[in-house]
């Protein structure tokens, strides 16, 4: 395509683009109604809702959690932090040794660090992390972002269920833990 | 004497600068809030600033307030006074210009007898402006948008007034003015229904014309001098504050006088056809065809800057020299043999 017919039919574009953006309705009923056209909505009055996948925040189990620091090593920020000691847990059948398990002190996320790679939620090898497409927890004071493991566990409720595989996956479909 | 009232030369020429404020202030204000945030928004399907008043109509005050408010930051290595200064050379350019705009037979600030020249020349003054700007700022992304821009708008100002001179052979005159009168009492073929707007006549010109104020805006496709992915915003990167805004206004007020001047050269200025050219209507109906008129001219340079990517540096340069100039020089050539002929 040559320079002016490419750069008349650039104008066209934008010119098309605008109008439809005015007149939704085309130009058969030719009253603006920009606010119906845009393909934007306007955030603080009117939400879109997320995709079911969407990585919003990340949720943790914290019953699932065995604190084996895979996510705060596997994490290219360094934004996960784990405490945890080592404690005797009940037996699981009657008679047996009491299991040593290792029990959380602290699971925290700094969400000031944090750049959403989900390489944690990957990793994990317990099924202790999930994405929630949860996306409103900025504050005021950047300390507040970040999360402890209250925090971070409040967020499970927030996530929804994996949707189903393709019709024929081998793959057994996971469960989020209520 | 303004419209028939005598005045001290004092209180005239307080209210030619109040007026020379609202020439500059009106359009550039309108072409902001209608153009660059409404029209920039729509063709990209979005609504633009919508919370600041009615549809955001109050936005470029609340601009204005938080530019204001800023700190008038200075490089610790900047050359502090020309840096101070360079805002203020590029803003008085286009008060300048604004003298020479014509929007009714007594309704000027000036009316030289070389009108369009001047016009032409103090244009080119914001260049130096730019240049201190880059230069001051004491960075190296500044110094190369300050020097692009320099290459830039000393390439694109011969075209500018190449695109001229064509409408000066036509009209026999550089007086602005004389340039409407020309067109306003001009015929086409012995029809003088609607004058003789030279667009009909220049439209190369015309065309050559709007490329090259679109190049010496730095609007794009023509931005190389501020390309944000190259050079930060070029010659503008160290200014905040109220500097920044005064760079801010003059490019957007330089949008508004030129498409005025182009107004006045092609679309027949403030003229209205079938009323009389020397009629004492036109000092108040004037400025508002002319404010329709920079509406409209401004509507195409707009519209470019949002539909065209950026040059490159010698695309921008090549289309100056081997494409616009070479144009420009044939169209001055035809028009003056066609004026003799004629």
């Amino acid at each position: 395509m040559g320079l002016v017919p490419g750069v008349i039919k650039g104008l066209g574009v934008t010119a098309k683009t605008a109008l439809n953006t005015v007149f939704p309705d085309g130009l058969k009923k030719p009253i603006p109604a920009p606010s119906k056209g845009a393909a934007t909505v306007q955030y603080p009055h009117e939400k879109e809702e997320p995709t079911p996948r969407a990585r919003g925040v990340i949720a943790l189990h914290e019953e699932n959690c065995t604190a084996c620091m895979l996510c705060a090593r596997e994490c290219p920020d360094w934004c996960i932090y784990i405490e945890a000691h080592k404690t005797l847990a009940p037996p699981r059948r009657a008679g047996g040794k009491p299991r040593k398990v290792n029990e959380l002190d602290r699971f925290s996320i700094d969400y000031a660090l944090c750049m959403y790679c989900g390489i944690c939620v990957e990793v994990c090898p317990f099924e202790a992390l999930f994405w929630s497409p949860e996306y409103e927890f900025s504050e005021p004071r950047i300390a507040d972002l970040l999360h402890d493991k209250t925090r971070l566990g409040e967020w499970m409720t927030t996530v929804p269920d994996f949707e189903d595989y393709e019709a024929g996956s081998e793959a057994k479909k996971k469960q989020v833990p209520r | 004497m303004i419209l028939g009232v005598d005045l001290a030369y004092w209180q005239e020429t307080l209210l030619r600068v109040l007026a020379a404020l609202v020439a500059v202030l009106l359009p550039t204000g309108t072409l902001v809030y209608l153009y660059l945030f409404k029209l920039m928004s729509f063709m990209q399907s979005r609504l633009g600033p919508m919370e600041a008043g009615p549809y955001g109509s109050l936005q470029l005050l609340a601009e204005v307030g938080k530019w204001l408010q800023k700190e008038d930051l200075f490089p610790s290595r900047a050359d502090r006074r020309i840096f101070a200064l360079a805002p203020f050379v590029v803003i008085a350019s286009t008060f300048l210009l604004v003298l020479i705009v014509s929007a009714g037979p007594d309704a000027y600030f000036v009316n030289l007898d070389v009108g369009i020249y001047f016009g032409l020349a103090v244009s080119s003054v914001s260049v130096i402006g730019i240049l201190m700007a880059g230069w001051a700022s004491a960075n190296k992304y500044s110094l190369l948008g300050g020097l692009r821009a320099a290459g830039q708008l000393i390439a694109y100002e011969l075209p500018l007034v190449l695109a001229v001179v064509g409408v000066v052979i036509q009209a026999e005159t550089l007086n602005m003015n004389g340039i409407v009168f020309a067109q306003a009492d001009g015929e086409i073929f012995g029809w003088g229904g609607i004058g003789n707007p030279f667009i009909l006549t220049q439209f190369i010109g015309f065309g050559i014309f709007l490329i090259a104020v679109q190049a010496e805006l730095t609007q794009t496709p023509f931005d190389m001098p501020v390309a944000e992915s190259e050079l930060v915003s070029g010659y503008l990167t160290e200014y905040s504050g109220i500097r920044f805004l005064l760079f801010f206004i003059g490019e957007y007020a330089t949008a508004g006088v030129f498409s005025a001047i182009a107004a006045v050269l092609f679309l027949g200025g403030w003229y209205v056809p079938g009323l009389d050219s020397d009629s004492n209507v036109f000092n108040w109906l004037g400025p508002i065809v002319i404010l329709l008129k920079i509406l409209l001219v401004s509507f195409l340079i707009f519209w470019f800057r949002f539909t065209m990517p950026r040059f490159r540096e010698d695309q921008l340069q090549r289309l100056a020299w081997k494409f616009l100039i070479p144009i420009a020089l044939v169209n001055i050539a035809a028009t003056g043999v066609l004026k003799v002929v004629f």
